[in-house]
């Protein structure tokens, strides 16, 4: 174990370059996360759409997500196609990222849809309002205020899930706490550098997300 | 009271799978009409009540608003459900809107009325229903009462010419059902054509122009109120409401 003083020295003179990579990291984040709950939120509707090739699409996109690893479907979007198309780095882990957590936000929109209770949908149809403009107006609000736990929770694995990019060469997090630590022969020092980013970057998420919620839970007061 | 028809239903059967729970319906309810479906639970009144807003699919039969016969295949339900308003008994208010924003929300997205208009109406609403210094609170602060009273004025705010109500006090503890039955005692005598299906027997006798008792999905009798209550003309009303009336 390295000692606590040359910890803290490491920590500060590798700054720089850590800073650096969580920024890179934090920006894949995010992009991949914004980009998943389009595709989540999108095939949750085909989900529910009541149209059986619609359905049979989401379910096949779930199963294929789910069914793989991660890191084989970064692999594919980034060294699969480079015959066909070239994808950029950051676009090749991005998407990949997008993709896969995509399919874990539509079943959490799947299933925060369903459990709002039948009656909002027949107040609102009772009302004259088509199903999509109650979908968007009535179920979608509160459907999205009960999401916000498990979606959070979904940004802290997608936030961990990029350290993946790490393979097909990113200078994210991971990649750059392994690059030091080898060049260095001080592999655990900056692993354990590493673990405090990661601990810091999803504490504050966790603090955005609840921050987030409460603004949310007004109407429950 | 005159001769207009504002509901008819013509032979109406309804199942869920095997089960029959609406057999070869048939009535009519004539504009200003206030019209009370009673009966045991599961006797079919509420889904007969669902089908008029073609919340239910019918299997079988006709169903006409104002004279036009409504098919949910070549209709525009959208529309009929804008001139035919609904209370449930769960209330079914949007718990994420305020009570003026549940009030104005099918107005404006739906009718595309201005904003000002539609919250000028709303108030207006809400002052008749006795809940204008509720405009601005969320649903979760009313009592069961006062949520129906909103959900009472969020249905008049598109204007419809008939008013169906399951069950509207069923939901509520003994003391609210009061001001609830007050605020659709007032509707009636406005001349809104009311269908209600209730368990308040009292509101029954006192506001409806016709009582309609329902047993085992058929509509078994159709009578005024004083001969309802007081000469039932059938085996199985007196049975019902011998029932009733000892509990």
């Amino acid at each position: 174990m390295p000692s606590f003083s040359h910890f803290l020295h490491t920590f500060i003179s590798s700054k720089d370059l850590f800073i650096d990579a969580a920024l890179l990291t934090l920006k894949l984040t995010v992009v991949s996360i914004l980009i998943g709950i389009l595709f989540g939120l999108f095939f949750a509707l085909l989900k529910i759409s009541r149209i059986k090739v619609l359905e049979y699409i989401s379910n096949a996109y779930v199963f294929l997500v789910r069914g793989t690893p991660l890191i084989v479907q970064i692999f594919i979007l980034y060294f699969g196609f480079s015959g066909i198309f070239l994808i950029p780095d950051f676009w090749a882990a991005a998407l990949a990222l997008a993709f896969h957590n995509g399919a874990y936000i539509a079943e959490i929109f799947r299933g925060t849809i369903q459990s709002i209770d039948k009656g909002q949908m027949e107040a609102a149809r009772s009302l004259g309002m088509t199903r999509i403009l109650a979908m968007r107006r009535i179920i979608l609000p509160q459907a999205f205020k009960r999401a916000l736990p498990p979606l959070g929770n979904q940004f802290i694995i997608g936030l961990k899930d990029s350290s993946l990019a790490a393979f097909i060469s990113m200078n994210e997090l991971f990649n750059v706490s392994t690059t030091l630590g080898s060049n260095n022969f001080d592999e655990m020092t900056y692993l354990l550098i590493v673990a405090v980013y990661y601990l810091v970057l999803v504490a504050v998420l966790t603090m955005l997300v609840s921050l987030f919620e409460k603004r949310l839970a007004v109407s429950d007061r | 009271m005159n001769d207009r028809e504002m509901i008819k239903i013509e032979n109406l059967h309804k199942s869920y799978g095997s089960l029959h729970v609406l057999k070869d319906i048939n009535m009519s309810v004539y504009e200003s009409e206030v019209v009370c479906l009673v009966g045991a639970s599961g006797s079919g009144k509420s889904t007969l009540l669902r089908c008029l807003n073609f919340l239910e699919k019918r299997q079988g039969g006709r169903i006409s608003i104002r004279g036009e016969e409504i098919s949910p295949e070549t209709h525009n339900i959208n529309s009929v459900r804008q001139t035919v308003g609904m209370v449930f008994q769960h209330f079914n208010l949007f718990p994420h809107k305020t009570v003026l924003e549940n009030v104005i929300e099918a107005p404006t997205m739906v009718k595309k009325i201005p904003k000002d208009q539609a919250i000028a109406e709303a108030k207006e609403l809400l002052q008749k229903v006795g809940l204008l210094d509720k405009a601005n609170v969320y649903p979760s602060k009313l009592s069961g009462g006062q949520k129906q009273r909103v959900a009472i004025a969020r249905s008049l705010a598109m204007k419809p010419d008939i008013m169906l109500f399951d069950e509207p006090t069923s939901a509520l503890d003994p003391q609210l059902v009061g001001e609830v039955l007050a605020t659709m005692k007032e509707l009636a005598d406005e001349g809104m054509t009311m269908v209600v299906v209730t368990h308040e027997m009292g509101f029954a006798r006192e506001v409806a122009d016709w009582i309609v008792f329902m047993d085992d999905g058929r509509i078994i009798e159709r009578n005024r109120p004083n001969d309802f209550f007081d000469h039932p003309k059938e085996q199985r009303t007196q049975e019902f409401l011998q029932a009733t009336m000892l509990k």
